[in-house]
């Protein structure tokens, strides 16, 4: 069967912001979809809210809509553009619940569109447990017994047959939101009104518990000839119990006999045909009872998904790609396998390695939290690692990690491994809740010689897995207890997989002495190559890792060639936006006819795509394993300024290690990094920095508070993403911050700065090739100073900034640019005090904004700053002095504060977003409308608004809720703003606090009455009931705002959306009107990803 | 027997017919001498082990983890392992799998086959791949090398050597169904699996299991319904009488279905040629078209020789068709006879280890018996 030939466009919907449980898997897999789609001569249509996705970028598409990912708003592109069929296997739940919506409404039919990789019926069936529970009846499959209620008291009835712990699980929502494991009757009625209130159509499945079963997925491909493959097998470490997503997870299946395997095998294939997914992917959970190996189907995911992603990675076998052209008609046979380029698709991948995915969390974000793993999803990102064997890959996957940690090692501290005190009782008792310091916690006891059958039984993790734990254990005594590090038995320690970070500190001594002794003796690693098919046939593809063994696959060529170092493991303020710079330097690299090289961790991502590149290296961003590849590749130049921290944190060492730095110079970086030089160098250009200064001790800390005066902003040096970022007010608070901060990064010092009260940021983006500087744009933030930049919605063009400002701004880039002789990237932070423009921090480096900037103005800035770093300069590129915005960009924060159920969504100079979005339109108000409902999904056109603000906060609020009530809208505020609104002029009704007796305000809340809330912190006293509204608020999906001038936005948003028609523009539409604006067009860059040139 | 401690295990090599030498560490009888070949199977290392088409072979496990999961009875295709020597990545003595009943060194050390473990298989496969299977040796670190290559060179090669004799039962036995029999299937063993009895069996026949040096009479004498013929080792041409018996039992009108060497022979006796492919096709993931339907299957393998294809037939038999391709390389995969209820494929309907897609073969089988004859529906 030949590619359809009866449709010819086809509309793509992506999955929207990072979110906990929907990253950037999908930005991968949907490039790969719309590229697999293109090279087929398809139009693609894509719809997706992200800028920060290379699926986004104007050459993956025909036609690109940055709009919100609402049914509505993808039938304004449906309108518009026509598509023949629409292909919703690609954005995750997100596209499909779009898709459902949209074939139920009717608007599929009204404009003939066809759905393809998985229709209505096969959605449906796959979503809906009991359609699925009676599906998997029918081939004789068995679910977990339980049954579906509608009702707290249905709920009820079914547990008696359950038994606890029972498993909620609330139907239709993403990454398992709203599930929980209930151990009584009272965390049960808890859990389940919960559950029922998160989903969509009210309901909860209650689940026999399976807690401590074997938990296995099998990634399962069939063609409309059905023909069937099964891409991977993948267990869990973690049995069941913890989301997939949570658990540390390995493939191939390792502790399945042929017998067992097939048993899933065959089960997989039946439930793909009952399931009817006529040409396209899907994800199918198994738990395994580990006592008579008794098989349960847990669940089927008819799309690809975060599995998939990390399937693709573990064998090379593209999924999302050959997704795509199954659905428009081919056959597994049909497609060509892109690695061997020999053979075909329709086959079964085999591994001769292991491969480790750990999850990455990030509860120091959310110290309120509970961090107990459960069935809702909480990681924010991942990394993946391959090695021969099992423990190979355990050890590379912790080494990869980026926690500060050598590697699997346990803490120092034992509260650092989430323990009450060291001693064995504690241990044993931390051992049986799932938590993400588990896996330290067992080394722990396996090192105090817990025997492998206890932790066995407390955690019921497989026992194969806990002797290869316990070796890795018993090998680190030896290497400690030896009395010298020989050559035999360090060649045996990184056999066994252990990192030269884990060798320096079993033998107490550097690093670096450990890499000598390595060095001298020429233990070296060797690259092999993931292919496919276990070295049966030869590859094309060069996908490599390092392992220690005898035969090396990579071979170096002749070309001129550049390292790009990636980001590694998604987390919160280092996310999607740093991995879109490394791939558009790939890009931009490939089209100047240069080899690249891409070493990256992260599974999820499209830089560790194996056709981004030209040779991609799946290794931990560490010293050790990067220093490896250069020596190896001996490229001509790395650059580490487009993957955020993680490679800057190299850059250092790197270079002392006689590598070549491409772009800005380390010295550069660390001039603008360091506190006294920054200092310097701005009374050197004259430029005003608040107040500030570094200190060492908490002794130091108070002196320079008292004497640039309180409040301060307080942080330790060298983070990203406002990581323990403080506002203090006083020296009790400080003393308090650093008990705390230090031990968050105790090898640096911290920094202090006045905190500059009721300032507004800015942020700009430019690019320097030595001679010129390039202005991306000037972002004016819509939150106030305070608010860290990354949470803090801004907006492209400035809207409240005068001309003089941006002009000074603009100026100080420069200034900044020149004098630190930056060659590619700059960020540079300001704020406005009092009329003032102060600069906050500069970073010569990829920020998170690039994206952003890139698809506002239609010019890939990275992908010009990679080319300025091969020494082409702004003229040759064609570039002018600043960018045009055609129209208005507004982009807003996304947050987790729904997946992690105790954390105050309150905003501060700590970074807690997750992911962004963009709202694009001809005025400020509609572009932030736009934004808004791609970011929450709504914003009020009437109904009522509550208002209860800070006193300080008043006389800011009138004017806005004046507004609102012009609009229409209810007010009503809580006694004291209440009164001060009346005063003014304003009606308002008064509602009550929580404890002024009820219905009080969240009350009101939570039956719906409140259709806006305007909360601003009361202050300290007023701390828990702040945080309960605006807890109460997010568990009703209530729109929310927490500071004065996102309330003022969405006033604006509010009446644009109610007296405009809406309108959706492709960025290619936009970008048409800016070519000329933007280029004195001398040598274009190519507009399509190069093929790869071998 | 994993690595650790980290320095333990006798020293031992891998020494190839062309001189390469891959380390590892050593368990097991030595010298073991045999023909290298690998196979990718990621699972079912105790089917591969106890398979006796791997008779006088070396087998390299390309899945790097072995012995996870330990050894239970119920997986053995056979009564004893065939293999002559095995070659892995990682050897684990786990018998933690609710199935095991004893762990894979353990196993092995009681059948005294020899395991080179801790090698670089990777390595040693793109040798094979590269170079072809050829014969190797497995000895200590510190044994004399000449005295080595001497036993290697001693070894027959696979290229026209019987290996039926070696593997096939002595005395004829039965397997009995479930239920009351509906008929009776002879099977000619010449290396058979155990699951393929039992595939036979579930059908509702009982199985009787003959030596590969059965007459025609031997096989008629107790009016069985069809033919099955086994896989087995060595190359097809060096088992010589096979081929008559098949061709008089086809043209006396009873079904026959031949597996892997059953069908090289199956190919032989109607005229057909057999060749030695560079290093075989080994594992669980490759694909096969069944021409009449389109459809692919992904099959287990297990075979060093194939049948010789000309101008899209097969070569000297044209009687036969060819019914199945393997989309790797286009080699045959399966053949069947015009006019007589005769078929048989290259590949492992019986899986054991890999995928079951292709078990719809033996009910097809059972057709056949069922079209000529009158058994029962069942």
């Amino acid at each position: 069967m030949p590619r359809r030939d009866d449709i010819s466009s086809i509309l793509l919907i992506g999955s929207g912001p990072i979110i906990i449980g929907q990253a950037c898997e999908f930005d991968y897999s949907g490039t790969q979809a719309c590229r697999a789609l293109r090279e087929e001569g398809y139009r693609v249509i894509l719809v997706n809210s992200n800028p920060a996705t290379i699926m986004t970028d104007p050459d993956i598409a025909d036609a690109t809509y940055i709009e919100p990912l609402t049914p509505e708003w993808v039938e304004l592109v449906i309108e518009k553009e026509r598509p023949d069929a629409l292909l919703p296997t690609m954005g995750g739940q997100t596209a499909l619940n779009i898709a459902l919506a949209l074939a139920d409404s009717g608007v599929l039919d009204k404009y003939g569109v066809e759905l393809i990789g998985a229709d209505t019926r096969a959605i449906r069936t796959a979503e809906d447990r009991e359609e699925f529970a009676a599906a998997m009846a029918r081939i004789g499959l068995a679910v977990p017994h339980g049954g579906f209620a509608r009702s707290a008291e249905e709920a009820a009835t079914i547990v008696v047959d359950t038994g606890y712990p029972a498993i909620i699980r609330p139907s239709f929502t993403l990454g398992g939101t709203g599930g929980g494991i209930a151990w009584n009757a009272e965390e049960f009625d808890s859990k389940v009104r919960r559950g029922l209130e998160l989903s969509p159509i009210t309901e909860v499945l209650i689940d026999r518990s399976v807690i401590g079963w074997k938990e296995f997925e099998l990634e399962v491909m069939r063609d409309a000839a059905d023909n069937v493959v099964i891409v991977c097998s993948i267990e869990n470490f973690d049995p069941m119990g913890v989301h997939t997503g949570d658990s540390i997870t390995v493939a191939p299946a390792m502790t399945l006999s042929d017998f067992e395997y097939q048993k899933l095998r065959n089960a997989a294939i039946a439930i793909i045909r009952e399931i009817g997914v006529e040409a396209g992917g899907c994800n199918i959970q198994f738990a395994l009872n580990p006592d008579d190996g008794e098989l349960l189907v847990i669940e089927m995911n008819p799309r690809v998904s975060r599995s998939s992603a990390l399937a693709s990675k573990a064998t090379g076998f593209p999924i999302a790609r050959i997704g795509a052209k199954l659905a428009v008609g081919y056959r597994l046979d049909e497609i060509e396998n892109a690695i061997t380029e020999v053979t075909p698709s329709c086959f079964e991948p085999v591994l001769d390695y292991v491969v480790v995915k750990v999850p990455r969390f990030a509860f120091e974000k959310f110290p309120k939290a509970d961090a107990t793993l459960g069935i809702q999803m909480k990681a924010v990102g991942e990394v993946m690692a391959i090695g021969r064997t099992f423990q190979q890959a355990w050890l590379k996957g912790f080494r990869a990690l980026e926690n500060d940690r050598v590697g699997w090692v346990p803490a120092d501290d034992p509260a650092d491994d989430r323990l009450r005190s060291s001693d064995l009782e504690s241990l044993r008792a931390a051992l049986r809740t799932p938590t993400p310091e588990r896996p330290f916690q067992i080394h722990r006891a396996l090192a105090a010689g817990v025997t492998v059958e206890e932790i066995a039984a407390a955690t019921r993790i497989d026992r194969w897995f806990l002797d290869e734990l316990a070796d890795i254990v018993t090998a680190s005594e030896e290497i400690r207890q030896a009395l010298e590090l020989s050559p035999v038995l360090l060649l045996a320690a990184k056999r066994l997989g252990l990192g030269d970070g884990e060798l320096a500190r079993l033998r107490a001594c550097p690093e670096a002495d450990v890499r000598a002794i390595r060095h001298a003796n020429g233990i070296r690693p060797v690259f092999k190559m993931v292919d496919t098919c276990a070295g049966e046939f030869p590859a094309a593809t060069p996908y490599l890792y390092s392992t220690y063994e005898s035969e090396n696959e990579s071979i170096r060529t002749d070309r001129k060639k550049v390292v790009i170092l990636g980001s590694g493991p998604n987390r919160i303020g280092q996310g999607v936006e740093f991995d879109y710079c490394c791939v558009s330097a790939a890009i931009a690299l490939r089209e100047a006819g240069v080899e690249t090289i891409m070493v990256n961790s992260n599974p999820e991502t499209v830089s560790t795509d194996f056709d981004i590149s030209d040779k991609l290296y799946f290794e931990p961003l560490t010293i050790e394993d990067v220093i490896e590849i250069i020596q190896h590749e001996q490229p001509d130049g790395v650059i580490v300024q487009m993957g955020g921290q993680t490679p800057l944190r190299l850059a250092r060492r790197l270079e002392d290690l006689g590598v070549t730095i491409l772009g800005t110079s380390v010295d550069s970086i660390d001039e603008a990094e360091d506190r006294e030089r920054f200092e310097a160098l701005c009374g050197e250009l004259g430029i005003s920095a608040p107040e500030g200064g570094t200190a060492m001790n908490l002794d130091d800390a108070i002196t320079i508070a008292e004497k640039i005066g309180y409040p301060v902003l307080v942080r330790p040096s060298y983070v990203l993403g406002g990581r323990a970022m403080q506002i203090v007010y006083d020296g009790e608070m400080l003393q308090e911050y650093f008990a705390k901060a230090v031990r968050a990064s105790p090898t640096h010092p911290v920094l202090l700065d006045r905190f500059l009260e009721d300032a507004f940021e800015a942020d700009v983006d430019a690019v320097g090739d030595g001679e010129r500087v390039l202005i991306g744009g000037v972002m004016q933030h819509i939150e106030e100073a305070g608010i860290h930049s990354g949470d803090s919605a801004c907006v492209l063009p400035p809207y409240l900034l005068e001309d003089g400002q941006i002009e000074e701004m603009k100026r100080w880039t420069r200034a900044f640019a020149k004098r630190l002789d930056v060659r590619g990237l700059i960020n540079v932070q300001f704020a406005v005090h009092g009329g003032r423009t102060y600069v906050l921090e500069v970073n010569p480096r990829a920020s998170r904004t690039v994206p952003f900037v890139s698809k506002a103005t239609g010019i890939p800035l990275a992908r010009i700053a990679a080319r300025t770093l091969l020494g082409e300069t702004l003229d040759d590129l064609g570039m002018p002095d600043d960018l045009r915005v055609r129209e208005v960009a507004v982009k807003e924060a996304v947050f987790p504060f729904n997946k992690i159920p105790d954390a105050d969504p309150l905003l501060g100079p700590e970074m807690r977003s997750t992911g962004e979005v963009m709202g694009h339109a001809d005025s400020f108000g509609m572009a932030f409308a736009k934004a808004q409902i791609a970011a929450d999904g709504s914003l009020p056109l009437e109904g009522t608004v509550v208002v209860t603000v800070h006193d300080r906060d008043k006389p800011k609020a009138t004017p806005i809720v004046r507004r609102l009530h012009e609009l229409g809208f209810d007010i009503q505020g809580t006694a004291g703003t209440a009164n001060y609104l009346r005063s003014r002029g304003v009606p308002c009704e008064t509602v009550l606090k929580v404890h002024e007796g009820r219905p009080h305000i969240i009350d009101l809340l939570l039956s719906g009455k409140i259709q806006l809330l305007v909360n601003t912190p009361l202050g300290k006293h007023a701390q828990q009931d702040d945080y309960m509204i605006r807890r109460a608020a997010i568990a009703r999906g209530v729109p929310y705002t927490t500071t004065l001038s996102a309330a003022s936005a969405a006033a604006d948003a509010i009446i644009a959306l109610r007296n405009r028609r809406l309108h959706v523009t492709s960025i290619q539409e936009r970008s048409a009107h800016l070519e000329p604006e933007n280029r004195v067009v001398k040598k274009p860059l190519a507009t399509h990803i190069p093929a790869i040139d071998r | 027997m994993v690595d650790v401690p980290l320095t333990q295990g006798a020293a031992g090599i891998l020494l190839l017919e062309d001189g390469t030498e891959f380390a590892g560490r050593l368990e097991g009888l030595t010298p073991s001498v045999g023909e290298l070949v690998f196979t990718t199977n990621m699972t079912g290392y105790q089917e591969v082990l106890t398979d006796p088409s791997f008779a006088s072979q070396i087998v390299v496990m390309t899945s790097p983890m072995i012995g996870n999961y330990g050894v239970a009875a119920s997986d053995a295709q056979s009564s004893r392992p065939w293999v002559a020597g095995f070659v892995v990545r990682e050897l684990r003595d786990s018998r933690g799998s609710w199935r095991a009943e004893t762990s894979l060194p353990d196993y092995l050390r009681s059948h005294g086959i020899a395991v080179l473990h801790g090698v670089d298989t990777r390595a040693v496969t793109r040798h094979i791949r590269s170079l072809g299977a050829m014969r190797a040796v497995i000895v200590a670190a510190d044994a004399d090398r000449d005295a080595a290559r001497a036993r290697l060179e001693a070894e027959p090669a696979m290229l026209g050597r019987d290996l039926v004799s070696v593997v096939s039962t002595q005395a004829p036995y039965v397997v009995e169904p479930e239920a009351e029999a509906v008929a009776e299937i002879a099977c000619l063993d010449l290396g058979v699996k155990r699951r393929s009895l039992d595939l036979l069996a579930a059908e509702g026949f009982r199985v009787r299991v003959l030596p590969g040096s059965s007459t025609v009479a031997d096989v008629l004498s107790t009016n069985p319904a069809g033919l099955f013929v086994s896989n087995g080792p060595g190359d097809p041409e060096a088992v010589t009488g096979v081929g008559a018996v098949i061709r008089e039992i086809a043209e006396a009108g009873l079904p026959v279905f031949g597996i892997c060497l059953g069908c090289q022979l199956v190919a032989r006796a109607f005229g057909g040629r057999t060749y030695k492919l560079p290093y075989g096709h080994r594992g669980g993931n490759h694909p096969v078209r069944d021409l009449e339907t389109g459809r692919v299957e992904i099959t287990s393998q297990n075979h060093g020789f194939a049948v010789v294809e000309q101008d899209a037939a097969v070569a000297g038999a044209p009687t036969l068709t060819i019914t199945h391709r393997n989309l790797n390389d286009g080699t045959i995969e399966g053949v069947r006879h015009r006019d007589l209820p005769v078929f048989a494929v290259q590949y492992h309907p019986e899986a054991a280890p890999g995928p079951h897609d292709s078990r719809y073969l033996f009910r097809r089988f059972v057709e056949a018996m069922r079209a000529t004859r009158s058994v029962p529906t069942g």
